[in-house]
């Protein structure tokens, strides 16, 4: 709280993103603790969290005030017009201060109460358990057990405790590889096909150099061919470009040789570094962000950006890594340069196109724990958590979460879950409540003690999961196979608008297709609740009344009609319907929330003859 | 002219049918006047197969050939070649003798001669049925791909033995609906002559030749749904509201306008004497006249062509009184061109122009530059070529997505439309539009504003009303010179342009924006697509309704309308989740809201198994939604009727 100088300020100006008229509603601003908070003077507010603002910029002063931009990681973007210069310097500084963490307890995840008693959250850290995930693929085997060689972290402290290694890879080989392999991330299991007996394995690069070997690195690697009976052939991926790769080697690093190894294929997939992701994301939100811009600039600022070329290319290699599987039934060892980013990416996408369970809600939270929160990806440094090196920073998981939603659009019955799902998951990566991205490793989050002082996300997703549920999923989806073959001819991968155009509503559809299923699924739920519920009165009312019916079937038909009209029933099926009103105020928006009816104004500015049209504009954004 | 002349061979045995998504099919096929046919015969010979292909000739957009001479030389069997024989290769062992396959097994990684083909390829028409013999020059072939051997099994006596021993060919057909077909003929000579005699049906240019006027479905009446969509009901609903208008007879033999109907609206106060002065004044003779009166606030948006101003600054007194008089005193009204100022200006040269302020001081001209034309089709073309080829890196597939500018224009075209609608609504003036014919952007502009102000637009019935005022009948756009050829022809370009398609395009982008709010849904803006370029229907024919009562089209063809309005087929256009929204829509027009028409440029490259499955799923959530709704009503009823019963019991 010492940061904050000024807790309100009046008469700040919320302007338009994309509007060229510098049209804008007025509020009170309001800084706390955790969130700024703008309510316009219609009472509609907006809540941004401290730890979503990605940058603050104070633009020069105005006639109408001190303009203030925020930034925010979830691609929202705020332009704020302070009428005085103080207070909006104060609200800077404190927001500057107050967005860069220091510490972990400094988190908000540390301040926030769920009202949960310390059993519910314990029992909402065990939801998701990953011996059991293990259990469920089916190891350990007669092939595959589980090591306690990391127990203490002493050989990896990026890895989990808990690893799953060949059977016949002994502790010393274990040892030796490790000490080959960057950071010692050795090769493990990430993910066994039950079917193929095949398996993914992740590691980091080796330490080869342009000669050195390693012999129980070799004998590693031959375990993990050797663990597979149906084929003794195994990939090994280097998700790097391999130009990078080679470059490597001039630092002690490099790839495998592919004589040195038996029985190996070594295939590079050309998957760009942090660094090129970062600034292609950087590159894709200037043009999304310019005002007026027209479909040619986009498309060319799309190409330039090269994002989308990015996400096919992540995608390429799952899809490659998956035929491996399928169709060859071989294992694959992926790595990158040390194994958390885009080995990451591959080997969970790999996983959710091979394994039907990942396409579920429960699923996919599992397939996070697993392959990015346990396998040590650094959920701190790439979404900047604490004011830290800012060449750490990149969008990496969000490029996991753009690819699962291009899967989606491509298979939309395929995956339990909705854009919501993915959208919440994004929000909270990096909203630092819950404590399960905190933190670079499991190591690291144990010895902060954070299942203790800080929630988990899972339960609270779960609970609401209604909202997350896609109403078109069929989990007989393809049954022979449950193998997902999605077709990444360019012209598949879209831009993803609800992700970088979230809170720019005049952007989206007026209406929304999912969301009418979604009610009307539920509906039909209570419907058929009501019917239930309704034959049960008329069974009893019936064998009270059923003389009387008997007696006199003419007489009480007819009024029935009536009957109809004032029915208690029919009142009661009013509030099941609210759905399509609330989807009808967005859609007969305003004409001045899209830009063709700015031409119109820039050009009757051009030619102050028609005043008239100027006062219409006037009229129609009140 | 006799159609038997044109078709050189009218069946060839034999024949390999394959496209993308389809499994090849090998079948008899039969070219008849209208139609190519290919029938299989899984049974084996002579046993009636299923027809695998039914397809109007006046659907190929372009016709491809590629002659494979294989003469003297055939295929050896080495062991490399094992795939072919996976395959079923029917073609005789003995060819492993010649001299040829011996110097190739010589060579078993596959010799340079392997390479040695001779092709004709996108031969053109004339070369084909000239100079035969640069193509019948016997070459040595080693492989086939394998896509072209034969499915058929060992058994079958080899297809090619009576025939010129080897030859065969491949034809590829490129349809107006942007499907592609590939025809693998065995015999050269038959494949040349299939390919003419495709190419000369799909050339008839003659109205009266076409398909419709032979199409004779069974169960629809020749003269169901012609007159489904009277203009006079049109004003009629106007007429109620205001008498401000007139239904006007002055076209009735098409004097005063060619490319109108006979019955116009216009304004009340103009008589047709002054409308025939005006008519000359307007390019074509398209003088203004109403197209949509807005019920909200009794603004209307009118149409027309250019004015003939000139280099001179010509001025007509009766087109100025005729504009003057709909706008009541103090009023202004909008003048939305669809060319850009500069072009505007410049059409003056050419006897065109625009209205000058000083002559209609109470119109304002807003110029919103709309493509057209040339460049609209290639645009078209461009954007196809560029979907076709799927192995395009991210990179060079934004790249060619943008230079083809199509959705670009798509953009342009909604923004205008919805500043046309925006003066309407919200300004509460009066519009009028033109480009220069006025038969092209026109109608774009004034078609998609009323989809966007009017719910009654965009109800199934309303939408086909829509097209015939503003496309169709009362508007004479050129169908029968825009669509006569589409994406792929190699025709030297006329007078095409897919301004419909673009139409379409944008209503598609208003239904992804407003799901609920068209009553139709994207199968009906595919079946206009297809049957505005090749129809069994006459509604698209001809070019304005002039052509169309020369050529008796309403007397001696089916509507397109009739077929489509009958109860099972017009299931399958119709949106499950429509419900009516009586507000405006007005779309996003941000470059991020436009997307590109997957539906229709992909229909026939990417598989939409999962998307039609996804969606099959949505109309039956919808439909048990409703027999739920239904289910529970009915238990209510009977509970009602017991309740009340229950009631007089209490009652007693």
């Amino acid at each position: 709280m010492e940061h904050i100088r000024t807790t309100k300020v009046e008469q700040v100006k919320l302007l338009d993103r994309f509007s060229t008229s510098n049209k804008s509603l007025t509020g009170t601003l309001y800084l706390t603790a955790t969130h700024l908070l703008f309510i316009e003077s219609s009472q509609r507010e907006t809540w941004i969290l401290h730890h979503h603002i990605a940058a603050v910029e104070k633009l020069p002063l105005t006639t109408s005030g001190c303009p203030l931009v925020i930034q925010c990681k979830n691609f929202r973007i705020v332009h704020f017009v302070v009428p005085r210069e103080r207070d909006c310097h104060d609200i800077y500084n404190s927001l500057l201060q107050l967005s860069r963490t220091a510490q972990y307890d400094e988190l908000y995840a540390f301040s926030y109460n769920p009202k949960q008693n310390s059993s519910e959250q314990v029992k909402g850290w065990q939801l998701i358990d990953l011996a059991e995930e293990y259990k469920r693929m089916g190891v350990p085997n007669a092939n595959w057990q589980l090591s306690d060689a990391n127990r203490d972290y002493k050989i990896c402290e990026t890895y989990p405790k808990e690893l799953y290694v060949p059977r016949t890879a002994s502790k010393p080989i274990i040892v030796g590889s490790s000490k080959f392999r960057s950071k010692g991330r050795f090769p493990v299991l990430s993910y066994y096909h039950k079917d193929k007996e095949a398996a993914i394995c992740r590691c980091s690069q080796p330490l080869s150099g342009f000669s050195a070997r390693c012999l129980e690195d070799e004998h590693m690697l031959q375990a993990i061919s050797k663990a597979n009976p149906s084929n003794r052939f195994m990939y090994v991926m280097d998700t790097r470009p391999k130009l990078n790769a080679m470059a490597n080697r001039a630092a002690g690093k490099g790839y495998e040789n592919e004589d040195n190894y038996s029985n190996i294929r070594f295939q590079f997939v050309g998957i760009e570094n942090i660094h090129v992701m970062r600034s292609s994301l950087q590159k894709l939100l200037e043009v999304s962000g310019t005002k007026g811009l027209s479909v040619n600039d986009f498309l060319s600022g799309l190409e330039n950006s090269g994002w989308l070329r990015h996400i096919k290319a992540v995608l390429d290699a799952a899809v490659f890594l998956v035929k491996a599987i399928a169709v060859e039934s071989a294992s694959v060892l992926v790595h990158c340069s040390d194994g958390w980013d885009r080995t990451s990416q591959v080997c969970s996408l790999g996983a959710l196109l091979l394994d039907s369970y990942y396409r579920t809600i429960k699923g996919f939270m599992v397939l996070i724990e697993k392959d990015w929160i346990s396998f040590g990806h650094k959920f701190s440094d790439r979404c900047c958590q604490l004011d830290g090196d800012p060449k750490e920073i990149s969008p990496v998981f969000t490029q996991f979460l753009e690819s699962v939603w291009n899967l989606t659009e491509q298979f939309p019955q395929g995956f339990e879950y909705n854009e919501a799902f993915l959208l919440q998951i994004h929000e909270h990566v990096h909203s630092c409540q819950f404590g399960n991205f905190l933190g670079n490793c499991q190591k690291e989050r144990e010895e902060l003690k954070f299942k203790e002082k800080t929630y988990s996300l899972w339960p609270f997703l779960l609970q609401e999961q209604k909202k997350y549920q896609n109403p078109l999923y069929n989990p007989d989806f393809s049954p022979e196979l449950t193998l997902l073959e999605p077709n990444t001819v360019s012209f598949n991968f879209k831009f993803w608008r609800n992700m970088y155009h979230q809170f720019d509503r005049s952007m989206h559809p007026r209406q929304s297709v999912l969301d009418l299923i979604m009610n009307m699924s539920e509906q039909n739920k209570q419907m058929e609740k009501d019917i239930k519920e309704l034959e049960a009165k008329i069974k009893r009312k019936n064998s009270q009344s059923d003389a009387v019916l008997v007696k006199e079937p003419l007489q009480s038909a007819p009024p029935a009609p009536m009957a109809l009209k004032t029915s208690p029933c029919f009142k009661k099926e009013q509030p099941l319907m609210p759905v399509n009103d609330s989807v009808r105020t967005i859609e007969g928006s305003n004409t001045a929330d899209n830009r063709y009816s700015e031409f119109m104004e820039e050009f009757s500015k051009a030619e102050p003859a028609v005043v008239s049209l100027e006062y219409g504009m006037a009229r129609m954004t009140c | 002219m006799e159609f038997a002349e044109l078709i050189k061979t009218a069946t060839v045995e034999s024949v390999l049918l394959s496209g993308a998504g389809l499994p090849p099919v090998r079948g008899t096929l039969c070219i008849t006047s209208h139609h190519l046919l290919l029938s299989s015969r899984p049974g084996g010979d002579g046993a009636p197969g299923t027809v695998e292909l039914w397809l109007l000739i006046r659907n190929v957009d372009a016709v491809e050939k590629r002659v494979q001479n294989l003469g003297w030389y055939q295929p050896p069997r080495t062991n490399s070649s094992q795939r072919d024989t996976r395959f079923g290769f029917s073609r005789p062992l003995d060819s492993a003798n010649l001299p040829g396959s011996a110097r190739l097994r010589a060579n078993p990684r596959g010799s340079p001669l392997t390479q040695q083909k001779r092709e004709l390829q996108l031969l053109p028409l004339g070369h084909a049925r000239g100079p035969r013999g640069r193509a019948c020059r016997p070459a040595p072939r080693a492989s086939l791909p394998c896509a072209s051997a034969p499915t058929r099994g060992a058994a079958d006596p080899s297809p090619a033995s009576p025939r010129l021993a080897g030859s065969s060919g491949t034809i590829t057909l490129r349809c107006k609906d942007l499907k592609v077909l590939q025809l693998e003929i065995p015999g050269m000579e038959e494949c040349l002559n299939v390919a003419s005699s495709i190419e000369a049906l799909s050339s008839v240019d003659s109205v009266m030749m076409m398909y419709p006027f032979f199409y004779r479905p069974q169960d629809l009446r020749l003269e169901a749904g012609w007159h489904l969509f009277p203009l006079e009901q049109y004003y009629q609903q106007i007429a109620t509201q205001t008498s401000q208008w007139r239904l006007s007879g002055v076209n009735r033999d098409f004097a005063a306008c060619p490319t109108y109907p006979p019955a116009v609206i216009v304004p009340a106060a103009v008589d047709d004497e002054a409308l025939r002065k005006a008519a000359r004044f307007r390019q074509g003779g398209r003088f203004p006249v109403l197209s949509y009166y807005h019920q909200k606030n009794g603004t209307v948006m009118l149409r027309s062509s250019q004015p003939l101003t000139g280099p001179n600054r010509k001025r007509c007194r009766e087109d100025e009184l005729l504009l003057g008089t709909v706008l009541d005193e103090g009023e202004r009204g909008f003048i939305i061109d669809t060319r850009s100022a500069q072009a505007a200006k410049q059409a003056r040269m050419t006897g065109g122009g625009t209205e000058p302020k000083s002559s209609y001081p109470r119109w304002k001209r807003l110029h919103r530059p709309l493509e057209r034309g040339r460049p609209l089709q290639e645009s078209f073309i461009k954007l196809v070529d560029a979907c076709n080829d799927t192995s395009l890196t991210m990179d060079r597939w934004l790249s060619r997505l943008e230079s083809c500018r199509w959705l670009s224009h798509v953009k342009a075209a909604l923004s205008t439309a919805c500043l046309a609608a925006q003066c309407l609504d919200r300004e509460e003036a009066c519009v009028l539009v033109h480009g220069a014919e006025g038969t092209d952007t026109t109608l774009l502009v004034t078609a998609l504003a009323q989809l966007i102000l009017d719910p009654g637009c965009r109800t199934l019935a309303g939408f086909q009303g829509l097209l015939e005022r503003e496309w169709i009948e009362q508007a004479g756009h050129p169908f029968h010179l825009r669509c006569a050829r589409s994406a792929y022809s190699h025709a030297r370009l006329k007078q095409e342009a897919p301004l419909f398609l673009l139409f379409l395009d944008c209503v598609w982008q208003l239904g992804r924006q407003f799901p609920f709010s068209l009553e139709f849904g994207e199968r009906l803006l595919l079946t206009l697509f297809d049957n505005a370029y090749a129809s069994s229907y006459g509604t698209f024919l001809g070019n304005n309704e002039k052509e169309r009562c020369l050529c008796k089209v309403k007397e001696s063809t089916h509507s397109l309308w009739a077929w489509l309005n009958q109860p099972e087929e017009k299931r399958k256009y119709l949106n499950p989740l429509y419900s009516r929204n009586a507000l405006v829509i007005w779309p996003s027009v941000e470059p991020q809201s436009i997307q590109l028409w997957q539906g229709l440029f992909f229909r026939w490259i990417r598989s939409s198994k999962y998307l039609d499955e996804a969606w099959a799923e949505i109309q039956r959530l919808v439909e048990n939604d409703d027999t739920s709704v239904e289910e529970s009503a009915g238990n209510r009823r009977s509970q009602s009727l017991s309740d009340t019963a229950a009631q007089t019991e209490n009652e007693r």
